[in-house]
């Protein structure tokens, strides 16, 4: 019961909003949604200690679905540690976002509408993760898409949104070609696309073949692939991360709930659920780290040159997953996990003080006209400071820090653990630290200290947010402090095992979580040393000497550029897909069917002209007559196949 | 006398008749236009209400035929009526869309209304015929008598190159049921029975490999016409673009599954053999169809043409699930044809709302409806959204069933038709949002109205049964599920035992 209700009070609430809102008005919507987001919440907890701690697990059946011979798909809830870990994340995060949108688009006249949005997206979330058979997911999957889309482009006058909304929904396909291939590919192999009949069957198929494309391969492999392309498209992994940044044309609390601490996890939260198809899949569990790994670079390169406050954090959060995906890779699931869980608090932290940073400064997001403003909204200025100390993984080695020092460092030394290609992980993932800490007190920097660069008219209006606001900033400014040190030893600490009790599996030859505690005492200071040298060489740049940022574009500035137009993914992909894409279906449209297939059924048809005479003047009375020659025609062919059959079937007799 | 031992199947099929023949004699004047209308309507409605008992009663544990009629006909032919759980919802599809294309027609439909309501109340007849009739001839006559009322729809109240359209689609259709006519003589001849049933049953061993392989070609031709499918699409786009909104809703509902329809009665249970040997053909046009048409949309610069083009695509997953021999291709692409029959119907009726008020098609004359057609708005991302294939519409589970199949038979085919999920969703939303969505600048569209009562009535059941479809398959897959196990367990069965014939036959003696 308590799990139908967690489930499914964010849908009602959405129906109640998008069906009623004009009846009932913007108001009711709000409160209506954001109350049971609040209960739902609250629920989660509960279970979340129920499960975690007392371990239960549950599976509630709702209802059948898709019934196919041997496929069945049905309507039903997993409840495990890992769904409970998510249902935490999912609600607390959407119910502060509920609340705090009531403050942010106050201004708005189309409220029910946003909220209806915003619990569709809470809704197809859960079912997301509560999902017991990989199609559920996929309906999940896609539901949380099109609240992508939605939301993405609620300010749908501005051609903007509109393409951004646009680009995040084809690109996420793409990723689900591959999602979709592979519970094709689950189903071919396995006959099931249930989770406790596909993992007990993957731990027989570990080096087995099947013909794929032609080709014999190994069948672990290139299902956890095909899955991991959809991971990659939602959790905006490298080549399929070019929509994440223009998401940030949405409203901030949609940037904060979706594109920073649910849907863009989703694609970690597959790989973890999957772990006994993945545990089993060395090669795709490579693939999974060097993807991983490399976002967590590329994302913080590009993060440095960025003057949207919004794409910075955005860079930011692809960035992050980048990390959380190189655990996977590592099969340090739980790390991934805690990692997820925390950067939730502090990701939605940091979006959802950028988005008061925008409603003090009247929609103005470019850290070019700010500065100087953290006298002016200094509760913001303290939660943004919160969340970027968590960011970066602010601590004392082996005493205590912020979430992210113990959720990302935790992931740092599992990469030493794992000494994959010599420690190269390991080094990139420290350096994306260094670049972490450097792009994140850029943007306090520059947004909040110095003299102000501002117009003097929206500087001296610039105001503090109404307390719906405020109230979701300190509340996420608790779980950025203290969401690391609280659950570090159940999610990867001593206690790891009993907690996330079968919800994640590890292979028989996985220690990884074990091993990345016995690694040596350089290892635990090298992120340190990173996240203080960041801070350092970010406090010279626009601090200390401000001239510097522009002294070093101006050398550098083929990588200056290169970095700022985003390793020019967007230009790349226009040349190499969208303008294409057009020319083929304009080229295949006037001349496959224009020229060669009518230019055929028209040179037939005008041999036999003669038929309609000057077809172009035809009158409608004609086509009677058209009609009656037909008929004629047909009543002739009848008569002589009539007569044949029956002489025939007289014969046969 | 019960449902089951009553004619009802004749009775839903003749009943539009016996209200087209009440209309023929109305005065020719505005109140007869008006009776028209209001008996078109009530007559579809209650057509449709008696359909209902057909499903009601229908029992989805046989694959036999049920409400079976039997009358001697003309010679050997009969009068045989009977569904199973193939052709049973689209009996049901049929009655559906009936009563809304009369609601659609209301008021955009003012010249020669009495004609109209006939066309349209003959063709409901002639369609529901089709998937009735059991007895080879009486199915040539449904099928192909058809095409007339059709044919006059779009040549008489069509748009401005009607003529050209109507002769297209006339052209197209013909040259394909001339040889289908011919295969259906053949057959006679060989097997000495017109019925349908007996044929399923002896259909595979009377007719040699090479027969069913000359057959096969010659049904194909017709059926690869109405499907319609790549590379003889062509006159689906143009008869779209020229019919009135109803008659669109119906080629698109109803007349493009008679092709798929045709497949799953004829082709696959009377030759196996040539189906089995065919299907790669099937197959490479299937996902040509996909990926082609799927491009071609996406350059559309007409509403209808973009949505009629999205239609071929959708009917390439309908041949490919079919075309696997599978349970879940095969649920699959029945299931693909019903939900495409509420969907399309439902874009094609979405355009014609914004047609009556604006008198274009053209993408570039729309945008920014949003603002003042808030509901239209809704409804019509529900649909694109059901037409992307989303799960939790109906749109879902047909493509996700074939696809599957797909893979099952061949990884390249599921491959490739695959990336439809991706094409898709581009021309679906690069159109809603030149329509829907941005600054509504345009003078023209500054007092353009949201629906009207009428309207959301045409429209919620629509978007209620994409909707429930979506989240419960079931009502449908539970209808169809022993009728296509039975039809793969045959045509396992029979391909089998042709393969142990040639196997012994190759073996050396």
């Amino acid at each position: 019961m308590i799990y139908l209700a967690i489930v499914f009070l964010p849908l009602a609430g959405a129906l109640i909003a998008g069906l009623l809102g004009r009846l009932i008005g913007d108001r009711a919507s709000e409160i209506i949604t954001t109350g049971f987001l609040i209960i739902a919440a609250v629920l989660s907890w509960i279970v979340f200690i129920q499960v975690g701690f007392s371990h239960e697990t549950a599976r509630v059946p709702v209802m059948r679905w898709i019934t196919s011979g041997e496929l069945e798909a049905a309507w039903s809830l997993r409840i495990d540690t890992l769904t409970a870990v998510m249902l935490v994340v999912v609600n607390t995060v959407s119910a502060l976002v509920h609340l705090y949108s009531i403050g942010y688009m106050h201004e708005d006249n189309a409220r029910a509408r946003f909220f209806c949005y915003l619990s569709l997206f809470t809704f197809a979330m859960l079912m997301l993760v509560t999902s017991d058979n990989l199609v559920q997911m996929f309906f999940g999957w896609e539901g949380v898409g099109l609240a992508s889309y939605l939301l993405i482009g609620f300010w749908y006058h501005k051609p903007e949104a509109n393409a951004a909304a646009m680009k995040a929904f084809i690109v996420n396909r793409v990723g689900d070609f591959g999602f979709a291939l592979g519970i094709f590919g689950v189903f071919v192999a396995f006959n099931s696309v249930n989770f406790d009949t596909i993992f007990e069957a993957a731990k027989g198929a570990e080096g087995q073949t099947f013909n794929f494309l032609g080709y014999q391969v190994d069948i672990l492999t290139t299902l956890c692939l095909l899955l991991f392309m959809g991971a990659m498209g939602k959790s905006a992994q490298f080549l399929l991360h070019t929509w994440l940044p223009d998401a940030m044309e949405g409203p901030t609390p949609v940037s904060a709930l979706i594109h920073a601490a649910t849907m863009v996890t989703a694609g970690v939260f597959m790989v973890a659920r999957l772990s006994p198809l993945f545990e089993h899949a060395h090669v795709a569990r490579d693939v999974v780290l060097y993807v991983g790994t490399l976002t967590a670079l590329f994302a913080a390169t590009v993060g440095l040159v960025q003057n949207d406050i919004k794409r910075v954090v955005a860079y930011s959060t692809c960035s992050q997953l980048g990390y959380m995906f190189a655990a996977c890779g590592l099969g340090a699931y739980g790390a991934a996990i805690f990692h997820l869980f925390t950067h939730a608090f502090f990701k939605a932290l940091l979006f959802l003080g950028s988005g008061s940073v925008i409603h003090a400064m009247h929609h103005e997001q470019d850290m070019r006209n700010m500065g100087g403003l953290a006298p002016k909204i200094r509760l913001t200025y303290i939660a943004m400071l919160i969340g970027t100390l968590a960011l970066t993984g602010v601590g004392i080695p082996h005493l205590i820090g912020f979430a992210g020092f113990h959720s990302k460092d935790g992931i740092i030394e599992a990469a030493f653990a794992g000494h994959t290609l010599h420690n190269g992980v390991f080094w990139v993932l420290t350096f994306a630290a260094f670049l972490t800490a450097f792009y994140s007190w850029r943007l306090i920097f520059m947004t909040f200290h110095g003299k102000t660069r501002a117009e003097p008219d929206v500087f001296k209006h610039a105001h503090e947010s109404p307390l719906t606001m405020l109230v979701p900033l300190a509340v996420l400014s608790v779980g950025a402090v203290a969401s690391g040190y609280v659950f570090a030893g159940e999610f990867i600490g001593h206690h790891y095992k009993e907690f996330w009790a079968n919800s994640l599996y590890e292979g028989p030859k996985n220690h990884i979580m074990h091993e990345m505690h016995n690694i040596p005492e350089w290892v635990f200071w090298a992120p340190f040393i990173a996240m203080a040298s960041g801070f350092a060489l970010s406090w010279v740049y626009y601090i200390g000497a401000p001239w510097l940022p522009e002294a070093t574009a101006r050398t550098f500035r083929p990588l200056y550029l290169f970095l700022l137009n985003k390793w020019y993914f967007d230009e790349l992909y226009d040349f190499l897909f969208v303008r294409p894409a057009m020319w083929i279906g304009r080229f295949l449209w006037k001349r496959g069917d224009g020229t060669v297939i009518d230019g055929t059924i028209d040179g037939t048809a005008a041999s036999v002209q003669w038929t309609t005479g000057k077809t172009v003047k035809l009158q409608t009375g004609y086509v009677y007559h058209y009609a009656f020659a037909m008929l004629i025609g047909v009543a002739a062919i009848l008569t002589f196949f009539l007569r044949s059959l029956i002489m025939s079937g007289g014969a046969g007799q | 006398m019960t449902v089951a031992t009553s004619p009802i199947l004749s009775i839903v099929t003749f009943l539009p008749l016996l209200g087209a023949l009440f209309i023929a004699f109305l005065p020719s004047n505005s109140g007869g236009d008006r009776n028209a209308r209001h008996t078109a309507l009530y007559t579809t409605i209650f057509t449709f209400a008696i359909s209902l008992l057909i499903w009601i009663n229908f029992d989805p544990r046989t694959a036999d035929f049920q409400f079976v009629e039997e009358f001697a006909w003309i010679g050997p032919f009969k009068y045989k009526m009977g569904v199973d759980g193939i052709s049973m919802l689209f009996v049901i599809l049929t009655t559906f869309l009936m009563p809304l294309c009369i609601l659609a027609s209301w008021e955009s439909i003012q010249t020669r209304v009495k004609e109209y309501m006939i066309a349209f109340l003959v063709l409901e007849t002639l369609m529901i015929g089709v998937f009735c009739a059991l007895d080879l001839m009486l199915f040539y006559l449904f099928f192909e008598a058809g095409l007339i009322p059709m044919f006059l729809i779009i040549g008489v109240w069509g748009g401005k190159r009607r003529v050209y359209a109507s002769f297209k689609f006339f052209l197209y259709t013909l040259l394909g049921s001339v040889l289908m006519l011919l295969a259906m003589f053949a057959m006679f001849n060989t097997a000495g029975t017109s019925d349908i049933p007996t044929l399923m049953q002896v259909g595979p061993t009377k007719f040699s490999a090479d027969m069913q392989w000359w057959l096969w070609v010659a049904f194909f031709a017709s059926f690869a016409v109405k499907m319609p499918m790549w590379p003889v699409h062509t006159w689906l786009p143009d008869a779209h673009v020229e019919a009135p909104t109803a008659g669109s809703v119906i080629l698109a509902g109803i007349l493009l599954k008679m092709g798929g329809y045709g497949f799953l009665r004829f082709s696959l249970p009377m030759f196996p053999l040539a189906s089995l040997e065919l299907a790669p053909f099937v197959f490479a046009l299937s996902v040509i169809a996909i990926v082609y048409t799927s491009l071609v949309a996406l350059a559309q610069e007409d509403i209808k043409k973009l949505i009629a083009y999205s239609s071929v695509a959708h009917m390439g997953f309908v041949t490919m699930g079919i075309f696997t021999f599978g349970q879940q291709g095969i649920d699959g692409a029945i299931f693909q044809m019903l939900s495409h029959g509420i969907v399309s119907a439902a874009l094609f009726l979405c355009v014609g709302i914004i047609y009556d008020r604006m008198h274009t098609r053209e993408i570039a004359a729309y945008g920014g409806l949003a603002d003042r057609m808030p509901v239209y708005a809704v409804v019509l991302m529900v649909f694109t959204m059901a037409n992307v294939g989303l799960p939790g519409t109906s749109g879902f589970v047909g493509e996700f069933l074939t696809l599957l199949g797909a893979f099952k038979a061949n990884t390249w085919v599921a491959f490739v038709a695959t990336t439809g999920v991706i094409l898709s969703a581009a021309y679906a939303l690069y159109l809603y949002r030149r329509v829907v969505f941005g600054q509504l600048e345009k003078a023209s569209l500054k007092s353009i109205q949201d629906l009207t009562p009428r309207e959301i009535v045409i429209m919620a059941p629509l978007v209620i049964l994409t909707i429930v479809f979506g989240f419960y398959p079931a009502f449908l897959l539970d209808v169809m599920a022993v009728s296509v196990k039975q039809l793969v367990a045959n045509f396992e069965t029979v391909t089998a035992a042709a393969d142990a014939t040639r196997a012994a036959l190759a073996a050396p003696q």
